[in-house]
């Protein structure tokens, strides 16, 4: 059984016939060769393959490519403008939030979901919400700081 | 994962229909417990029904002392409703505490109710505020609804539609979580009505359950030193790689207490 789905990826649309065992993040990555997701996991733990589904973060390794038919979905790829970085990958880079890099568009996927929500979060709301995310190296100190000074960027703007 | 039919249906009647044409058929809620169990190949539907479609089965009211909500309402959305929180505060925290932010960005209310995972918090929720629990079929009391580790009186066929919370005078749920994977490895909800106390544990034992020695001493003194001595015996406790049985009856005992200050 194949089944269609269409559905926006970073504001461009996109259709397939896929296999409706098929994972979001395998049609992303495999499909679309958007590997800016990762896969740490595969089993909804790490939080490494999150991307924002109609407005709310998701473990793409854990909803179906046709679960997502008619969804917006933003990954990390489509959230510069062109050279300019998002803010919050912005404070990533001037904070030191990453290591070696695996966790980072998980990471940063999942805290725009929360600036979003809640645009001045306190350090404990921050270490909550990234209760889903994985980071092996950094010990999450700098990720946490990163995440505040995105906050008051985007507040200010 | 082994291949399987994916059908996305628009109403509650047509899921019905799918259900019943099909054979090795799962209903999709949420996924957050069903498909990581199909990726260990521990679930092999030959047919998925995903309820990701159905509105009529979203939404939170609250009318007449009672919070209903239906089941494919979010975790993220429970925890987040101003008339849950006004009304049963302590379901609205109990619902912010699931998991990870990710997954209380997917996982629904009727696939963790149904679910009767041992250590998922929402049965303590259930049990401990008497809700009942309308179906396709039927409205079933809590007290009679979970029967076992992953079963409920739920028949094949038969769906979950809400669940409606009597609102508490006073509530608090508290957890002793896996620091890894955020499930309780106790949990007890503690429930004051004008009629008496209900004390409901989660993670404990292979399903959510009363405890009626801690409920009467309660109704008489709500005061966490009238539970202190109480201990449930050990006896039909899960043991793990986590917690003994020993020590998952101590930790009921200490969550209670705590559940009980709380709410005082």
């Amino acid at each position: 059984m194949k089944v269609p789905v269409s559905l926006t990826v970073n504001g461009e649309s996109v259709s397939a016939d896929v296999d409706p065992r098929m994972l979001l993040v395998e049609l992303l990555r495999e499909e679309l060769r958007l590997t800016g997701t990762h896969v740490g996991c595969d089993t909804s733990q790490c939080g490494c393959c999150v991307v924002h589904m109609n407005g709310r973060s998701v473990k793409s390794c854990s909803v179906l490519a046709v679960a997502a038919d008619d969804a917006e979905v933003t990954t990390i790829e489509g959230l510069a403008v062109g050279d300019e970085l998002h803010p919050m990958q912005q404070a990533f880079h001037e904070h030191h939030g990453l290591q070696c890099g695996f966790c980072t568009p998980g990471m940063i996927m999942s805290a725009i979901d929360l600036i979003d929500r809640n645009p001045n979060p306190s350090e404990a709301e921050i270490r909550h919400w990234l209760e889903g995310n994985l980071c092996r190296c950094t010990g999450y100190h700098n990720i946490v700081k990163a995440i505040e000074a995105a906050a008051a960027e985007i507040r200010s703007r | 994962m082994y291949p399987f039919d994916y059908f996305r249906p628009d109403s509650v009647s047509e899921a019905l229909d799918l259900y019943r044409a099909a054979e090795e058929r799962q209903w999709l809620a949420g996924g957050m417990t069903l498909l990581p169990a199909m990726k260990l190949r521990l679930s092999a539907p030959s047919a998925l029904i995903d309820l990701a479609a159905l509105e009529e089965m979203r939404g939170i009211e609250v009318d007449n002392g009672c919070a209903e909500i239906g089941a494919m309402t979010l975790h993220d959305t429970v925890s987040r409703s101003n008339l849950v929180r006004e009304s049963i505060p302590a379901l609205s925290a109990l619902a912010g505490g699931i998991g990870d932010s990710q997954v209380r960005n997917r996982g629904t209310i009727g696939g963790s109710v149904s679910n009767s995972d041992p250590a998922a918090d929402y049965p303590a929720a259930v049990l401990g505020l008497g809700a009942t629990i309308r179906t396709t079929e039927r409205t079933v009391a809590a007290d009679d609804f979970f029967t076992g580790m992953f079963e409920t009186c739920l028949r094949p066929g038969e769906l979950l539609l809400s669940v409606r919370f009597p609102v508490p005078t006073r509530a608090c749920y508290m957890k002793f979580p896996n620091p890894a994977s955020r499930y309780a490895i106790a949990g007890v909800m503690v429930a004051s009505f004008d009629d008496g106390v209900r004390v409901a544990v989660t993670g404990a034992g292979p399903f959510a359950f009363r405890v009626a020695e801690m409920e009467n001493a309660l109704t008489t003194d709500f005061d966490p030193r009238a539970i202190a001595d109480i201990r449930i015996p050990v006896q039909n406790l899960n043991e793990d790689m986590h917690a003994s049985p020993e020590y998952r009856s101590h930790l009921v005992t200490v969550m209670a207490q705590r559940a009980v200050d709380a709410a005082i």
